[in-house]
């Protein structure tokens, strides 16, 4: 007898609570849209109207302190007969490429050796992720250091070596400039792509090695058709993100060489922003900056796909 | 059944490669380290052996400590990495908890929508950004980066904290709203403590990604009181073509210093929010 008016109260409860702050918040649709609320809204004033503001600004004439004129795609005209535009596209195209094979194959083998039983391997995991922890700026400046066209440590065990005679203007050269900036953003990535390779890797059950080593597998055999398969899915994500980061990259060729020596080294950003911050041009420097959207655009597109596949 | 062979197999296989991984990924902060103790007659002399230093002194540590607002550009940096990982945790919790764990209309359109704004990259939005902030006159406030690192952040923790929040059997949330918790409540009390892990990941990840921030700090910070680490370094201790390399790696020694403790404090999770993503288990 004690249960039956339960119900009746319950429901009661329930129509009434409909009206209140509380019973509002108990509908599914309208609490998860109270509780995203703040953080889209954050996202579309400080991502989205940016970005569309951005390509606003591309289509502009416009000089730092003064309001802008539409030209329409005369920036773009301009940079596509421009010879730097090129030289820039070509230059990023270069670094994104070669650093991301090397990053792959040293990330890789990094994983490969790590994944070895031996005592002190999360030390040793913990020590080589380092380089991707530490803020890049910090990093560089002792990459400068060793790159220094007169006290280069390179350079000082080269020639004591006897290797050679003088030593190399590192950052002078525009081909020894670019294998610098490759050789720091390597050096930088290798161990994002060796520590998540690891964590693949890890998840692997020794027993498929046990029953490949039985069915005859050599240790290459078992490589590539037992790991490989498994880590693909890992491989693909790392390295899309990583050339999203690496083709938009600004810090380690701005600190290294500003994109010299005579444009050598200039990548799409750095020159976006020597046009826009050093030269003023919001407009133009937008534009330089959208150049990069069709190669982008795809990657993120394909990455975004490829998370959200299950 | 590896293990078994000689002690040559395993250090062709194992040590070799590890000691030469290890050299590759650390000589740079070996270098960083030795140059900052060296004396100036040590640093600019081409005829010493440069890998060791023969009288160390902390000089280049006493006169940038002494001659540059280095203490100010830590306190800044710390600062700020602290608000922003805060606020991008509590506004990237908000954004996951829905989107992992409940059915509304627009779901997928915001999903897809954090997905993709995660992997915006700053250069894409920083000119425009800077006539935004330039227009809010925020120049010279550390408020321009603390509103501004957010924008990478909050996608990021929200993404690595969807992934946690799904974890959480919806039994026990259901248990707790049977004995009379709210959805707020349940959330709290019940979801939240069991992500911890996930809220320590995100939120040590998202420390670091804050103090390696440089382009927006560059462009939106240019006096020296309101500096970061890595901007006043490169700014203050380079003086058109004057490089006070002592100072300079006095500084990436001591701005390097404070991430890589935390770091080794939280190297599991900092871990588990690199492989987030790319590595399902």
């Amino acid at each position: 007898m004690a249960v039956r008016p339960e119900p009746v109260a319950r429901s009661a409860s329930v129509s009434a609570r409909a009206l209140t702050l509380r019973g509002v918040l108990e509908r599914e649709g309208a609490f998860s849209w109270i509780m995203l609320a703040p953080g889209v809204a954050f996202l579309l004033a400080f991502v989205a109207y940016p970005f569309f503001y951005g390509i606003w600004l591309s289509l502009q004439d416009r000089p730092v302190a003064r309001a802008g004129v539409f030209v329409g795609l005369a920036n773009f005209m301009t940079l596509a007969h421009d010879g730097v535009f090129w030289q820039v596209t070509k230059n990023t195209f270069v670094y994104t490429a070669v650093t991301t094979v090397l990053k792959l194959l040293g990330g890789l083998a990094m994983a490969l050796v790590v994944n070895q039983h031996f005592r002190g391997r999360s030390l040793v995991r913990a020590f080589l992720l380092l380089p991707f922890i530490v803020p890049t700026i910090l990093s560089v400046v002792a990459w400068m250091w060793i790159f220094d066209p007169t006290y280069s440590v390179i350079n000082w065990t080269l020639v004591h070596s006897g290797v050679i005679d003088s030593g190399f203007s590192w950052l002078g050269n525009q081909t020894l400039a670019m294998v610098a900036i490759i050789v720091v953003n390597t050096w930088r990535g290798i161990p994002f792509y060796g520590i998540t390779i690891l964590a693949g890797l890890q998840t692997i059950s020794p027993d498929l090695y046990e029953a490949a080593a039985i069915d005859g597998a050599t240790v290459q055999q078992r490589f590539w058709h037992v790991t490989l398969p498994i880590i693909k899915p890992i491989l693909i994500i790392v390295t899309m993100f990583s050339v999203i980061f690496t083709f938009s990259d600004f810090q380690i060729v701005y600190a290294l060489t500003h994109g010299g020596p005579a444009n050598a080294t200039q990548v799409f950003v750095t020159y976006a922003f020597d046009l826009a911050m050093s030269g003023g041009q919001l407009g133009m420097g937008a534009a330089a900056a959208l150049a990069m959207l069709p190669v982008l655009g795809v990657m993120i597109v394909l990455l975004t796909l490829y998370l959200r596949r299950d | 059944m590896i293990e078994g062979r000689g002690f040559v197999s395993r250090t062709l296989r194992l040590y070799l490669p590890l000691l030469l991984c290890m050299i590759a990924m650390l000589f740079p902060f070996y270098w960083m380290l030795v140059t900052s103790i060296k004396p100036n007659r040590e640093l600019y002399s081409q005829k010493i052996m440069p890998l060791i230093v023969y009288q160390p002194t902390l000089k280049h540590y006493y006169d940038l400590l002494s001659e540059t607002n280095f203490l100010l550009w830590t306190y800044n940096t710390m600062l700020v990495a602290v608000v922003t990982t805060l606020i991008s945790l509590v506004l990237g919790a908000m954004i996951a908890y829905p989107l992992a764990r409940m059915n509304f209309p627009g779901a997928a359109v915001v999903a897809i929508g954090v997905a993709a704004t995660y992997l915006v990259p700053q250069p894409l939005l920083f000119i425009p950004m800077a006539d935004i902030i330039n227009r809010l006159e925020l120049n010279n406030t550390l408020s321009a980066v603390m509103l501004t690192y957010p924008t990478l952040l909050i996608p990021f923790s929200a993404w690595l904290l969807m992934g946690y929040f799904k974890s959480v059997p919806r039994e026990l949330e259901e248990a707790a709203r049977i004995d009379g918790a709210s959805r707020f409540q349940a959330m709290w009390r019940v979801v939240l403590p069991l992500t911890t892990p996930g809220l320590l990941s995100a939120g040590i990840f998202a420390f670091t990604l804050a103090q390696n921030e440089f382009l927006y700090a560059l462009i939106f910070l240019s006096k020296s009181e309101v500096r970061t680490v890595p901007v006043g370094a490169i700014t203050e201790l380079i003086r058109g073509d004057v490089f006070y390399w002592g100072q300079l790696m006095a500084a990436a020694m001591l701005g390097s210093i404070p991430v890589a403790v935390i770091y080794s404090f939280f190297v599991d999770y900092y871990v588990a929010g690199l492989t987030a993503g790319s590595v399902k288990s």
